[in-house]
């Protein structure tokens, strides 16, 4: 029987779930598009894997991303980690002397300064999905091309169009504008992309020391054009990962790898999970001027967690732990 | 009369006691809340900074709870916060409320106005009254910031931090329900006590985080996102660069000289910044430098979306950071009440000073 860790990593846009062998080799891969339904997803990537591999042992189990204390009770993980510390493991492990790794997600993006293999200091963006995939999903929406298609649009360009990356609002009225004024769709295309890079450097990137090798990883990682728009701007080689679009699931599957062997044992309720039913449900607590919005999950009908109250009324009524999240 | 004051973190506890010694009616607003949030954006105006907001909504609950009269501080710096007064009163004349305003501005703006309005304020028969209530009001403003500091102390090394929660709450909860200064201090020390009885597990060594930034987001709870008891659970020893206490010290207290470890923060952050730039821009910076000294892992700043003067001190800390090789972490609060994104944050960092202290140790 084949021995996996398990990774998952449950984000605003995608879920994607990893299964590795000892030596950090990634067997099995899925990218999900989570849809606002993290727990279908998740339920029905576990089916997918019941299905294909039937002869598998799961010994240990790490989530990470923003959904990720959700996902920990719905499958009983080992080790519950940010996003930031999961690519910084997976980023460390694909090349271990990178002192610079980009990762620019559907919803967040991050840069991560390492030195000497560790994390020396991070940021990720405020308040604003101007420079992430959300806003080049955005912006391909409006020019009428599929997103998988962006990135070779882009590099047709010979001479890009400044537009304004500040604010996807901005921008996008800016592109319009454009438009307008009769730029080909090719070089519209490029510029937005140096308009995400430009965004990404002057707010999340601001004050940092970028040094080579530069990791760039998440899904942006897929569309070219950015990676040119990169390159242009450091005047270096941008590494790309194999799995640069599950690096989140893979480093939180070799944090979950360290954790099994401290402790011997791993907490995952096993692979037929998604046979379960789960039900969230959402209340808003009147006890208090507070007024915290209670989640409540049920498996099978039975209450699993109840999370979000300040107070600790509703969590602190169960038994677990795990319910203690907010 | 009846008077009502912004929501300021544990401050309402005095200023309530205070008055309440003096034989007046004060309305405290409602501890913040979503809906203060809600009622204050939808009324003010979209790009100021994020404590109006919620003084607006904090406003409207209290005249709804019956207040008619409205106190606060001013100030005349280059931060908007001198203008709230005006502002605050046109909002409300605009949604149909007349309430009075008194505006204590600071001393050197003349004694006259402060004078008038200590009349009008606190009718009291005596000044020997005022001086009294206002000796019992600074015994609970400090006694109050202790409890926070207690509080955010035994979360670090309690081998249940979450005990330290369930007893804050009920003191939150009580304090509303106490009548004057002698009640008040009863069940402070009471709270206290119950803190001490807390288990604590000595050999822990929690990362030590400092809090800096503009005051209003320091000290109140709602708007930093609780930022204090969530970092108290992943173990770290959190100190407020700015409380009540200093605040008083440095500006009332120790009127005109300011107090020493104030001024050691002007004095700080001199090489960054050599100018009053509003707010506590220049404060930030210079406890930034303050905490690093004083052999802290990192400090975390907490900045109000479009507070000018933590602008430009965030600008300056990427500096400081590197200058000092100190880590330094912004969070921008706003409307947002989606928590799950500043846990990561929190997370992240406290995983940083994590490894950056294993590795000091090691190598």
């Amino acid at each position: 029987m084949a021995k996996y860790y398990m990774g998952i990593d449950v984000g605003s846009v995608s879920t994607n779930i990893v299964l590795m062998d000892e030596n950090n080799n990634v067997h099995y891969k899925k990218y999900m598009r989570t849809q606002g339904k993290p727990i279908e997803v998740l339920k029905d990537g576990i089916g997918e894997i019941e299905t294909l591999k039937d002869d598998i042992d799961i010994i240990g189990v790490g989530v990470t991303g923003s959904g990720r204390n959700l996902a920990s009770i719905i499958v009983g993980a080992d080790v519950v980690k940010n996003e930031i510390t999961a690519h910084a493991v997976a980023g460390l492990d694909f090349l271990p002397d990178v002192k610079t790794i980009i990762e620019i997600g559907g919803q967040d993006s991050k840069i991560i300064i390492l030195r000497d293999k560790i994390v020396t200091d991070f940021a990720m963006n405020t308040v604003c999905a101007a420079g992430t995939g959300s806003f080049l999903d955005r912006q391909a929406i409006r020019l009428g091309i599929d997103i998988s298609e962006f990135g070779d649009l882009a590099l047709q360009s010979n001479n890009s169009v400044r537009i304004a990356g500040r604010c996807a609002v901005f921008a996008e009225s800016d592109m319009i504008h454009k438009q307008q004024l009769g730029h080909n769709q090719a070089d519209i295309a490029k510029g937005l992309c140096e308009a995400l890079v430009r965004n990404y450097l002057n707010n999340v990137g601001k004050g940092k020391e970028i040094l080579s090798p530069i990791l760039f990883q998440g899904g942006v990682a897929a569309n070219v054009g950015i990676i040119k728009a990169f390159e242009e701007t450091f005047g270096e080689k941008i590494y790309i990962p194999d799995n640069y679009d599950v690096m989140g699931a893979i480093g939180v599957a070799i944090l979950a790898k360290e954790e099994v062997k401290k402790t011997g044992y791993t907490k995952f309720k096993g692979i037929s999970i998604h046979k379960s039913n789960y039900n969230v449900n959402g209340f808003e607590c009147e006890g208090c001027s507070n007024v915290c919005e209670v989640i409540e999950i049920r498996e099978d009908g039975r209450i699993l967690a109840r999370y979000g109250d300040k107070c600790g009324k509703w969590s602190n009524s169960l038994e677990s732990k795990d319910s203690k999240l907010a | 009369m009846k008077i009502t004051f912004p929501h300021m973190g544990n401050v309402y506890i005095a200023t309530k006691a205070f008055f309440e010694e003096l034989g007046q009616e004060v309305v405290p607003p409602p501890i913040c809340s979503r809906k203060t949030l809600e009622i204050g954006t939808k009324n003010s105006p979209e790009t100021i900074c994020l404590p109006l907001k919620i003084m607006t909504g904090n406003f409207v609950e209290s005249i709804k709870k019956g207040a008619d009269t409205i106190l606060l501080v001013g100030s005349c710096g280059p931060c908007r916060f001198g203008f709230y007064s005006t502002l605050e009163k046109h909002i409300l004349e605009d949604m149909g409320y007349n309430v009075d305003f008194i505006v204590f501005d600071p001393i050197y703006e003349g004694i006259k106005p402060i004078k008038d309005n200590i009349v009008k304020v606190f009718k009291v028969g005596s000044i020997g009254e005022l001086i009294r209530a206002g000796k019992l009001s600074w015994q609970i403003i400090k006694t109050a910031d202790y409890i926070t500091q207690l509080s955010n102390k035994v979360r670090a090394y309690a081998v249940d931090s979450y005990q330290v929660d369930l007893i804050i709450n009920s003191y939150y909860r009580q304090i509303e329900k106490v009548y004057g200064g002698e009640e008040t201090i009863e069940l402070m020390n009471k709270t206290i006590d119950n803190l001490n009885k807390i288990k604590l597990d000595n050999s822990k060594e929690p990362i030590k985080i400092g809090l800096i930034g503009e005051i209003y987001t320091i000290i109140e709870p709602f708007v930093n996102l609780e930022v204090e008891r969530k970092l108290g659970h992943m173990g770290v020893l959190v100190e407020k660069s700015l409380t009540p206490t200093t605040w008083v010290e440095h500006h009332i207290a120790k009127f005109p000289f300011g107090s020493k470890t104030e001024n050691e923060k002007y004095r700080l952050a001199k090489p960054y910044l050599e100018t009053l730039v509003g707010g506590h821009g220049r404060e930030t910076v210079g406890s930034a430098i303050y905490y690093a000294n004083k052999g802290f892992d990192g400090v975390i700043q907490l900045l109000p979306l479009n507070c000018m003067p933590e602008i430009v001190a965030k600008s300056i800390l990427c500096n400081v950071s590197k200058d000092l090789n100190f880590p330094i972490m912004t969070l921008i609060l706003d409307e947002m009440t989606g928590e799950a994104g500043y846990l990561t944050r929190l997370e992240a960092f406290v995983d940083l000073l994590k490894r950056r202290r294993e590795e000091k140790s090691v190598g």
